[in-house]
């Protein structure tokens, strides 16, 4: 499998994003920089790392989503081409209209840093089949704006068309805290769009690919991916 | 003296004597500038000759003090001197590390003063050519009560985060202490740890003559002028006022800087850099002229500027962040330009290496200082001030202390009291698993993480226990220094070295420098006795308001390293019926101890004894058995004595535990007493029979102490405590001091 990781001025997870993918792909991924209007052709994933494109400043992932490369990644995403998002990524897909909804920030007003659990909703997607339908995984979140917001109508559309990915959920240990970091919408840690194709969630998986470092749960993601497109 | 402006000065605006005094520097100093200089300075170089003689870049009250620091060993890469120190770590690598303090401007503007304190700290770390891989922090705040402490916690926290997160290094440790000599003047002292190839460091000292001199990242504008200067002075009530004193921080651009810089760096295009920190482009020309014995021009036209009509007087003394200064080989800037305009950071020539031994700043045609180089840096002023030797407290008289009677009810207290309670609401707003490194987390003795594709990892933690300080501050000097070496010890890693942030009151009295003075004899006492050299360091004084000091606080910072990241421990029990072990003897010390304030309401005696043989012999013991995967668990017993100790690793690991007290002494100090050089380690049934003979045979104290096990706590013949009132007692008190909940 060929991904490509799309890098801009503030991206922080790219190293870490670059890591997962090098290791489920057996080769590093094209690394496209943010003023590029291409994406190398062809590639069977694309990826936006976390991190504060842009400083944050504005609306996280506002100045992002308008990038020259944005072109050329919308243009994949509609034909077909699998994009996943991850934090401030996911925020981007929000702000670039390839995923509804918007990230706010989060219920608390403070920056959350912590594992926690999700629920896989559903394991046929090429970005779960590693993962059993219902399963509770646990990874890392960091982040100021998580809160996930759409109206009732589209909320109701996700939740009709099987779109929502990943929901937080209680998990088995005593840490304390409220199981939802976020305040968002039916505790929705990530979604799909209309084709199961763009992923955009605010956990990170690419944290999560190591015994040692946190836990290995994120690495079935990308191994999922590896199965469904390599 | 010479004279050998190259074009006239204008004639000196009218010096006063108010002048001179509102730019902190003393009518000795001021003499002592004219005759450097041979005639009456410009307000430019009055105001270069006031932050280059401020405390906070001269050290003159300090540095005849820090000289005692041992500052060599093998492991000694770059000892003091250099933006940060550096140590070997193996594989051709170095970690390069440095603590800093950003008291004053987090105290005035918690959340930028704490961000900025952050950056500053950051650029010192890539400066060396280093990437940032981890920042820790050590903060005091005043008494929870106080009107002021949950505006500055939630500013400072917020800004530390916001600051890092941002950047995207991890935040992995540090410690956070509340005490009402804080309430007019808190501590935001922020380290920073990169990671370099040894052979690819980075200095500051300048050299070759018409070299071109760079300026890279944010415009410079009018803030934080007179920053150092404030940094170097008494608080009192109108400090506030100073607010515009405080720098804007802006981690985008940071980002931007460091990768912009660490590119620039894979090639040979750089000679010397320099960050541009308290008192910005003055210190950064003048160090890097001064440590290369060049000279160094400068034309302020050519200066990135975000605001019109600023003079040379502001130019010089702004501390603007984000900004750096290079010295480049010729012919090398259109390739550097290159870079920085990919990542969209400035750049620009602003000036050349000379030979003459001098400083000559122009701005708009004219010579706005021309200053010799040696008075302002190496001869700068230097003082033995007055001290008189601190007077240790009296040990604690225990024979009025009632008798312990339920150590359940006095564990619960002193878990949820302000010294013990869980940090977890101030660190899970750092991002602490960031590069997918971080192997142990905030919450445990030292942070563990990786070296990125090694399977090496350095320790790190920040360690002073200010009420021993206050007491002895000898003992509580070499507390320091000894707690972070057992920090480290506790998860197998070898201590390398430290960094230190000296935090004192007002230098000028005789028992503040007392107390400095005695402070650094005992660090370098243990710095000496555990091989834990100090290379890198930060002084603040003046730390005090309408006269009061706070105490004496002076932090360390350690970095450790671990071979196999597979061989370490953590203070988390691991499995029910491990053997707990006490390595270290048993306790008896109750003076200064957490118990002795929070159940009996006084902060009395002396604190406990150090003995550093006993130290490094537990020690080295407690790192042998992690090697060998003798045990399961490790933890240092400090705050808080045996029982606290206890509850932290049964806690950590959602097993309870029972120990079985020796009943020689009191049960109280037994219990509680924080003598010093201990550890608690757990292990499997089938190994302590060869953990109590590895201890016989290194001549440590051993003794077994109970067994993990079920979800309670119990002291045996008392009423056990179960682990969930115990968590909920220490989890809790923060986020309700925080929500503003009533007796919190």
């Amino acid at each position: 499998m060929k991904a490509a990781l799309i890098v801009f001025p503030g991206s922080n997870c790219d190293r870490d994003a670059r890591d997962a993918l090098t290791h489920a792909c057996g080769e590093p991924p094209h690394v496209v920089w943010h003023t590029e209007t291409d994406i190398p052709d062809p590639v069977d994933l694309i990826v936006i790392p976390g991190g504060f494109t842009h400083g944050d400043y504005l609306r996280p992932g506002a100045m992002a989503a308008r990038a020259p490369v944005m072109r050329a990644l919308i243009a994949r995403a509609h034909a077909g081409t699998p994009v996943l998002g991850i934090c401030n990524g996911f925020q981007i897909l929000t702000e670039c209209g390839l995923l509804p909804g918007a990230l706010m920030r989060n219920a608390s007003l403070r920056f959350v840093a912590h594992d926690v659990h999700l629920r896989v909703e559903r394991a046929d997607t090429v970005f779960t089949r590693r993962y059993r339908a219902g399963a509770l995984i646990r990874l890392p979140v960091a982040h100021m704006d998580g809160n996930y917001f759409a109206d009732d109508e589209t909320l109701a559309r996700l939740e009709g068309e099987g779109r929502v990915a990943f929901r937080y959920a209680a998990g088995s240990d005593c840490t304390p805290g409220p199981i939802n970091p976020n305040g968002s919408a039916r505790d929705i840690a990530g979604i799909y769009d209309e084709h199961l194709k763009v992923l955009g969630l605010m956990p990170h998986p690419e944290r999560a690919c190591e015994r040692l470092t946190g836990g290995t749960d994120g690495r079935h993601l990308f191994d999922s991916l590896v199965d469904s497109l390599a | 003296m010479r004279r050998t402006a190259s074009k006239p000065l204008r004639a000196p605006e009218p010096i006063t004597r108010a002048t001179i005094a509102a730019h902190g520097l003393s009518e000795d100093e001021y003499a002592r500038a004219v005759a450097a200089l041979g005639r009456e300075p410009t307000l430019t170089e009055l105001g270069i000759f006031s932050v280059m003689w401020s405390e906070h870049c001269s050290y003159k009250s300090s540095r005849v003090w820090l000289a005692k620091f041992p500052t060599s060993g093998p492991q000694v890469v770059q000892g003091p001197g250099e933006n940060a120190g550096a140590v070997d770590i193996g594989g051709g690598l170095v970690a390069v590390f440095k603590m800093e303090s950003h008291n004053h401007p987090s105290f005035i503007e918690p959340y930028q003063g704490a961000a900025t304190g952050v950056g500053g700290i950051m650029r010192d770390v890539f400066t060396m050519g280093a990437r940032p891989v981890a920042m820790l922090n050590s903060l005091r705040f005043g008494a929870p009560c106080h009107a002021l402490t949950r505006h500055l916690v939630s500013g400072v926290v917020a800004g530390i985060g916001g600051y890092g997160n941002c950047v995207g290094i991890p935040t992995v440790g540090g410690e956070t202490g509340f005490d009402a000599c804080y309430n007019g003047n808190i501590l935001v002292n922020a380290m920073c740890v990169g990671v370099a190839r040894a052979d690819q460091l980075f200095f500051s000292a300048a050299s070759g003559i018409g070299n071109p001199v760079v300026y890279v990242g944010s415009r410079t504008g009018r803030d934080g002028i007179h920053g150092a200067t404030m940094a170097s002075a008494e608080f009192d009530d109108a400090s506030q006022e100073k607010r515009p004193t405080v720098q804007v921080g802006d981690p985008f651009t940071e980002k931007l800087l460091l990768e912009a810089c660490l590119e620039l760096m894979a090639g040979d295009a750089i000679i010397a850099i320099q960050d541009m920190g308290a008192a910005g482009l003055t210190s950064s020309s003048v160090e890097m002229a001064a440590k290369g014995g060049v000279g160094i021009e400068l034309d302020l036209d050519l200066v990135p500027q975000r605001e019109t009509g600023m003079t040379a007087y502001e130019m010089m003394l702004s501390e603007s962040q984000e900004r750096m200064l290079m010295v480049l080989r010729p012919g090398r800037e259109d390739a550097a330009r290159a870079i920085f305009a990919r990542w969209g950071v400035d750049f620009a020539v602003i000036g050349s290496i000379t030979d003459t031994g001098r400083i000559v700043v122009r701005h708009q045609g004219r010579v706005e200082a021309d200053i010799p180089l040696g008075p302002l840096a190496d001869e700068a002023p230097v003082y033995r001030r007055p001290h008189v030797a601190p007077v240790p407290s009296h040990a604690l008289d225990t024979a009025r202390l009632p008798e312990l009677t339920d150590p359940a009810a006095a564990l619960l207290r002193m878990m949820a009291s302000h010294h013990l309670s869980s940090r977890r609401w101030i660190w899970e707003q750092y991002d602490h698993t960031i590069m997918a490194d971080t192997v142990a987390r905030p919450g445990g003795d030292a942070a563990l993480v990786r070296v990125h594709g090694t399977r090496r990892a350095l320790a790190l933690a920040c360690d002073v226990t200010p009420r021993y300080v206050a007491a002895d501050p000898r003992t509580g000097g070499a507390q320091a220094v000894a707690e972070c070496w057992r920090n480290l010890t506790a998860t197998g890693a070898k201590p390398l070295a430290i960094t230190d942030c000296l935090n004192f009151g007002n230098p000028e009295r005789p028992e503040i420098m007392g107390q400095l003075a005695a402070a650094i004899e005992g660090m370098a006492e243990a710095c000496a006795a555990l091989d834990f050299p100090v290379v890198s360091g930060n002084v603040s004084l003046y730390n005090e308001t309408a006269g009061h000091a706070v105490r004496p606080t002076p932090t360390v910072g350690g970095v450790g390293l671990v071979e196999d990241v597979d061989r370490t421990a953590t203070i988390a029990l691991k499995q029910a019926g491990d053997t707990l072990v006490l390595i270290g003897g048993d306790g008896g010390h109750l003076g200064r101890s957490v118990y002795l304030e929070i159940v009996h309401g006084r902060d009395e005696g002396s604190p406990p004894a150090l003995d550093l043989a006993a130290e490094r012999a537990a020690g080295d013991l407690v790192r042998r058995l992690i090697g060998t995967a003798a045990i399961n668990a490790a933890h240092d017993v400090s705050d808080g004595g045996l029982l606290v100790a206890v509850a932290e690793m049964a806690l950590a690991g959602g097993i309870g535990a029972s120990i079985r007290p020796a009943g020689v002494g009191r049960l109280d100090a037994e219990l509680f007493g924080e003598d010093q050089a201990r550890y608690i380690v757990a292990t499997g049934d089938g190994k302590v029979a060869e953990l109590l003979l590895a201890a016989r045979e290194a001549g440590v104290p051993v003794r077994l102490l109970g067994s993990a096990g079920g979800s309670e706590l119990t002291v045996e013949g008392f009423a056990p405590i179960s682990l969930v009132s115990l968590r909920e007692a220490h989890e809790s008190w923060l986020p309700r001091l925080m929500d503003g909940a009533p007796g919190a």
